[in-house]
Parts: structure tokens; sequence; C-alpha cells
């Protein structure tokens, strides 16, 4: 068959690099913090399509706060986001250890991450609910939630409000106004959309919060998620974090290299943006826009938080397999914890002395709940739920084949 | 007692629920202003406003999704899916949200949610509209199924789900939506008013989950039907006057395992009748459970009428569906047995 037509061929998107080269994210365009104007809440999605191919940015290299994006925090809120964000590392850390004493199967770190979920705590009220992901732990180490709680999850122990059912660190916290974590991803953003418009028609005050990874947005629940949040307008603040890695597949598998990821609410008419995820001040200034957009009824926003995953996806996880080891010293946009630090020791609130000292009160307060937990048992060892439990509430009443069931085990 | 379709029964039991309880909201794709495509929540928007009875985009994902969050907030969310067939998008949704939120969240989070769909053929629907997906049901755990065959059982039924704290899969056979359908698809179509179990009545009542009902008294065999198979089975058995013992089910999760095990011990014979295909159906756990209680009273095999194992075809629509024809013949067959 002759043609006037070339071969076609099929573009498959991949990192700019892999182990053994250079890191490279020249392709990443950033503007200088204080850059990005700040819009009214009541702002036209349509008006606003530039800041989601932008960053919003408050803290500069010098660690100062800048633009207009600077929120109203005091020292002693940002020494509080400083210290929730190491204990959420700290705690990362020793978690991380324990899998590999075999104290549990599994784990998942959110290191490079903290600002994220420890900043946007901050913006939310009692009532509010988030539906995090598996990534979010810093939602209730921000809000002082007990370590040994998450701990005797973790290690599935005798003590563990979830009774061993659930695969650690899919935490429920429902006075913390953290939804239980379902594993499956994406399918919680839509049930945040659902949980806001009940607000909505019960005439609430409160507001919800959807979150999920750059890679499941891939997932048609985001898309009706979108489309629900677009149609009915109720109070969500729709988060997406782009660590840039989904596992081993690149930000541009899901998407990323045709467009951001704040871009996808233009098509649905949703306010978004895009904004510094390892700016602890950024976080809660764009958070408190969003939040107070959603409180005065105005409908969801969508937050795009650039930021980039440290650690491995989870413990089973090796990047050094599909990513240069030195690509997480590379990230241009730093770590949360060392620019908020640095903020404080500029603004003549902190210094080195003082955060190494905290840093091993931290250590110290981790080390004694892992101990207090590790008391109630660990996966292999010590007290566990017991079988029967594995037969309750799966109904709100046992029915009778489900009886019958624990009766024929023996429990 | 007023007489009720059971359209009119479904949309009675909502408009009876969304009046005494103020959490109950009801929505699907057309159930607003339009009421529905089978008219199910006519009126419904009408009297309790927009935001009790609305449109939703065409998303069964985000039906089932923002249901699952609405009931976690604290609402009774009662979804409708246009049509079983439709259901797939949603059915994540149920299996990995709803299905099993409390007991990942140790009762913290549940999902008191029913999601109506019409489901069966007999309507010349074809494939997408014909479906009766029952069994992708039964075999999640944190789900009950149900699935009514008379106007006074669907009000009833659908109320006591609306109340259930767990989530309810709650499957209408269209084809009986306005009329009993024995099978005989070249009689005239019968209307409900002429069955006694088209008296409902006013107001609140409940038909309890999980309980099974004797349609008719034999005791030569024992026939095992829910939805439309049951009148099937009515047809069948006067026909041949064969003096079977009808159970309809009602209820598939839980099952009535009582009543159906003691009409097989008196009966000591089985016949199973299911729309669904064939190949792991729910007739598939009702004959072994029939087997494991029932074995040394059993006369004779164990017999399934049952849709085929392809999809449901159009212009075969009446060579598909197990008519009362079908259920004679194993009536007679499992007569001759043993």
């Amino acid at each position: 068959m002759t043609t006037e037509w070339q071969s076609l061929s099929l573009h498959v998107p991949g990192p700019p690099v892999r182990p053994g080269d250079r890191p490279d994210f020249s392709q990443m365009q950033i503007p200088r913090a204080g850059e990005v104007r700040r819009p009214p809440v009541d702002v036209a999605a349509s008006d606003i399509h530039d800041l989601a191919y932008s960053v919003v940015r408050v803290l500069n290299r010098q660690g100062e706060a800048v633009g207009p994006w600077v929120p109203a925090l005091d020292v002693d809120a940002l020494k509080l986001g400083l210290r929730a964000m190491m204990k959420t590392r700290a705690f990362d850390v020793r978690m991380m250890m324990a899998q590999r004493q075999g104290k549990t199967s599994f784990y998942m770190q959110c290191t490079g991450e903290e600002a994220i979920a420890c900043g946007f705590q901050t913006a939310l009220g009692t009532g509010d609910m988030n539906f995090p992901t598996y990534r979010q732990q810093g939602l209730l180490i921000a809000q002082d939630w007990p370590l040994v709680d998450l701990m005797n999850q973790i290690f599935s122990n005798q003590a563990d409000r979830l009774r061993g059912r659930q695969l650690p660190v899919l935490y429920s916290a429902r006075e913390a106004g953290f939804f239980s974590v379902s594993g499956n991803l994406g399918t919680q953003y839509v049930q945040a959309v659902g949980w806001a418009m009940a607000s909505a028609i019960r005439g609430d005050t409160r507001v919800a919060a959807g979150w999920i990874g750059e890679g499941s947005t891939a997932e048609s629940d985001f898309h009706s998620a979108l489309v629900f949040a677009s149609v009915y307008r109720p109070p969500v603040i729709l988060n997406v974090v782009n660590n840039q890695w989904a596992i081993s597949s690149n930000q541009a598998v899901a998407g990323g290299e045709s467009a951001t990821f704040a871009a996808r609410a233009h098509g649905y008419g949703i306010p978004s943006l895009r904004a510094d995820g390892n700016d602890y001040l950024a976080v809660r200034a764009v958070a408190d826009w969003a939040v107070e957009r959603a409180r005065r009824n105005l409908g969801p926003t969508l937050i795009e938080w650039v930021t980039y995953r440290v650690g491995p996806h989870s413990s089973s996880d090796d990047p050094s397999r599909y990513r240069p080891k030195e690509e997480s010293d590379a990230w241009p946009l730093g770590d949360p914890i060392e620019r908020l630090k640095k903020h404080l020791i500029v603004l003549g609130a902190w210094s080195e002395e003082r955060h190494t000292q905290l840093q091993a009160e931290i250590e110290d307060e981790v080390l004694a709940a892992a101990r207090e937990a590790e008391r109630h048992g660990t996966l292999h060892d010590g007290p566990r739920p017991s079988a029967a439990d594995m037969f309750r509430g799966v109904y709100k009443d046992m029915p009778r084949h489900l009886r019958e069931q624990r009766q024929e085990m023996g429990v | 007692m007023p007489r009720r379709t059971m359209v009119e029964a479904i949309r009675d039991a909502m408009d009876v629920m969304m009046a005494r309880d103020d959490r109950v909201v009801v929505f699907g794709e057309d159930v607003g202003y339009f009421g529905g495509v089978f008219r199910c929540t006519e009126g419904l928007q009408r009297k309790y406003g927009p935001t009790r009875c609305f449109d939703t985009p065409i998303s069964e994902s985000g039906i089932v999704g923002v249901a699952v969050g609405m009931a976690a907030y604290g609402l009774r969310p009662v979804a409708e899916i246009q049509f079983a067939d439709y259901m797939y998008p949603g059915y994540d949704q149920i299996v990995s949200e709803a299905a099993r939120l409390r007991y990942r969240s140790a009762g913290e989070f549940t999902a008191p949610i029913v999601v109506r769909m019409p489901c069966g053929g007999g309507i010349f629907g074809g494939q997408t509209h014909s479906q009766s997906p029952e069994a992708l049901f039964t075999h999640v755990c944190g789900l009950k199924t149900v699935i009514p065959s008379n106007p006074y059982d669907a009000k009833g039924l659908l109320i006591a789900a609306i109340e259930e704290d767990d989530p309810v899969i709650f499957l209408e056979p269209k084809r009986i939506y306005n009329g009993p359908f024995d099978g005989h698809h070249d009689r005239p179509v019968v209307p409900w008013s002429r069955h006694p179990l088209s008296e409902t009545p006013d107001g609140y009542y409940t038909v309890p989950l999980g309980q099974a009902a004797l349609r008719r008294e034999g005791s030569a065999v024992t026939v095992l039907a829910y939805g439309t198979m049951v009148h099937v089975a009515e047809a069948a058995a006067a026909e041949t006057g064969v003096d079977a013992e009808i159970i309809d089910l009602r209820t598939l999760v839980p099952l009535d395992v009582d009543a159906i095990e003691r009409s097989v011990r008196k009966t000591g014979r089985c016949v199973i009748l299911h729309e669904a295909t064939r190949t792991s159906g729910f007739g598939a756990e009702l004959s072994a459970q029939v087997q494991e209680r029932c074995f040394y009273h059993l006369e004779a095999p164990i017999a399934r009428v049952t849709g085929w194992d392809t999809p449901y075809p159009h212009a075969q629509e009446w060579d598909y569906f197990p008519g009362p024809d079908r259920v004679a013949r194993a009536l007679q067959s499992v007569l001759e047995g043993g």
C-alpha cells in the first residue's frame, strides 16, 4: 500500500534520567518565592489558569518569608510546625527500622513531604474530615495524636484499635478528622466529595479534604470526583500530592509531561493552584485560601503540591533500581524541615543548638512510644488480636453464616 | 388495602422514609426532575426538594463513591443505578469501600447505603439492559443482597434496607415492575392490581431482611426462586400439577437456610431457579447449601434451571429466559429421579 504518511510511532514517556545518570530537573520551571500573586478567594476559576502552571512559594533561599502569600503565623505556630515535621520524620525512621527488625510486615514513610500534611492540618478546624492516602501521617502527628496508637496499628498488636484487620499505616481516627485509609488508590477522593456534599445538604459548616497522589490521578475515581465537585460545588479541598514518583513510574507516566496536575481542574471549572509542597509557609497559606473558599460556600479548590518522595515507595521498594541515588539531593525545592529551620533562625527565634536539642527530645519521645507499643506486642511476637476478632465487624450484627464459620474454626 | 405496582411500592417506600428521616437522600441518573427512567422516584424531588432527591452525572463510580462519603458523614443515601448492567464502574466502590468500611475501621466509619438497581430480562433489553448480577454481590462479604418478587415485599424490604446499618444491594426485577410475569411472553400482560401481593399498606412497615417466604405449600419438590422466577415457578407448578413447595428467598445474603432446610427435608427434592447465567451463579451456592444440610434426605439430584452461560441475547430473548416450560421439565425430571 502506498501512502503519503510516515509510519506512526507511540510516545512512551519516562523520567529524564535513570540510575547512573546525573539528576536532571532542568524541565521544572520554578518561580522565585513571593512572585506569584494571591487572588481573592472568590476569584473565577478561569482567572487563575496561569497559577496552575506556576508554583506558589513563600520562603526564599535566604530563609525569608516574602510576597503576598506570607501567612499570618507567629513564631510559636512556626515552631509547632517545625516540631510536627521533625516528629513525623523521626517516627518514620523508627517505624522503618521496626519493619526491618521484623516487628511489622510493611511501612510507608513520607520523608521530604512532611510540610504538606503537617501544614495543611493546621488550616482545618474541629469536625472537618480528611480522606487521606497512606502518606499523610503528618495530619495526625500535627495534631499530637498519640504515637503509641499509630504504632499499635503498625504492629497489629493487641492494642490496635483496628484489631489487626488492616495493613500497617492504613489508620482510621474519626475524632481526629482522619477517615479510614482504604489502600485502594483514588477511591476516597470521590468519597471526600460526597462527605462535603452531605455537609452542604445538612447546612453544616464543616469541610472535607480529599488526598491523592499524582500517579493515582489516572484513576477514573479522580475524574468522578472532579465531575461531582464541579457539578455540586461542595466544600471540599482536592489535594494532589505530586511527589514525582508512583513506585517506579515517573510523574510523566501519569500525564505530567503534557500538563500539570493542577491544570486538570481547568476543564471542570474548578479553581486550582500549584504550590511548593516543601515550603511550610506556602502550604499553610494556600491551604488557608482553599479552606476559606470552602467555608464561604465558594466550592471546591484543587491544589497540586509539588514535592519529592525522598524515601522508597514503601518498605518493599528499592528506588535505586529506577532512579539516581543522588536525585533527592538535587531536588530544587530543598528539604521542608531545613527550610523552616532556616527561616526561624533568620527570624532570630531558633538556633542550631536548640534544633539539635529538639531533635534529641523528639527521638526520645518516639523511642519511648515504640517501647510502650511493643509491650502490647508486635506482629510476630507477643499478644495480638484474637482469631475471633476476624469475624466481627463484617456486619453490624454477625449473621448466621459467619457465626457458623467462627464455630467451625473453634473460636 | 391500597394496591400498588412494584414501581409504586418502591417509590412509596422511599417517600415514607424520606418523610420519617431527613437523613435519607435519593439520587442517581435521571431520578430528580424526571423521576427515573422506570418512574421509581417520580414526585420525590417535588415533594422533598432538590437537595434530598437529585440527578447525578452519568458516573456510577461517582454515584456510589459520593454515597459512601455521605453515609460516612451520617446521611442515609439511597442511590439508583439506572440498570444493574451499568453497575460495573461503581463496583469497586461497592466491593472495596462500602462493603469493607465498617470492618477495616473497626466500626469508626460505616456505609449504610442502599444501591437500587433494576435487573433481569424480559423487556428486549439485549445484553446491556437484562443482566442479573446478584452473584457478584453475594460473593462479597459485608454486603446484604435483596431481590423482591412483588409490591408488598418490595416496599417492606426497601424500608428495612434503608434502616439497615450495613450496605444493601437492592435488585429490582424490571420485568415485574408493572405486573407479575410468569414467563408466558406470548400472553397478554397482567396488571399487579389482580395479584394479592399488590396490596400494600400505606405508611411504614417492614419485611425483615433474611427471611424467605413460602409462596406455595407442597410436598413433592422444593423450588428455590427469587424475583421474576417466583412467578415462573408458580406457573410451572400449576401447569404440570406438580405439588411443588415454592420458596421465595427475598434476601440472598443473609440467606434463610432454615426455610430451605425445612422444606427440602420434607420434600426430598430440590429445583433451583434463576435468570442469571449458571456457572458460579447463586444457584451453585444454594445447591451446595442443600447438599451440605439435606444430603441424606435427597431422593434425586438437585436441578438448576437458569439462564444459559451466554451474554443475554436480543432476538433470542425467549430462548434464553428460563421460562415455565423449562421449569416444568425440570420438575418432572426431578420427580422421576430417585
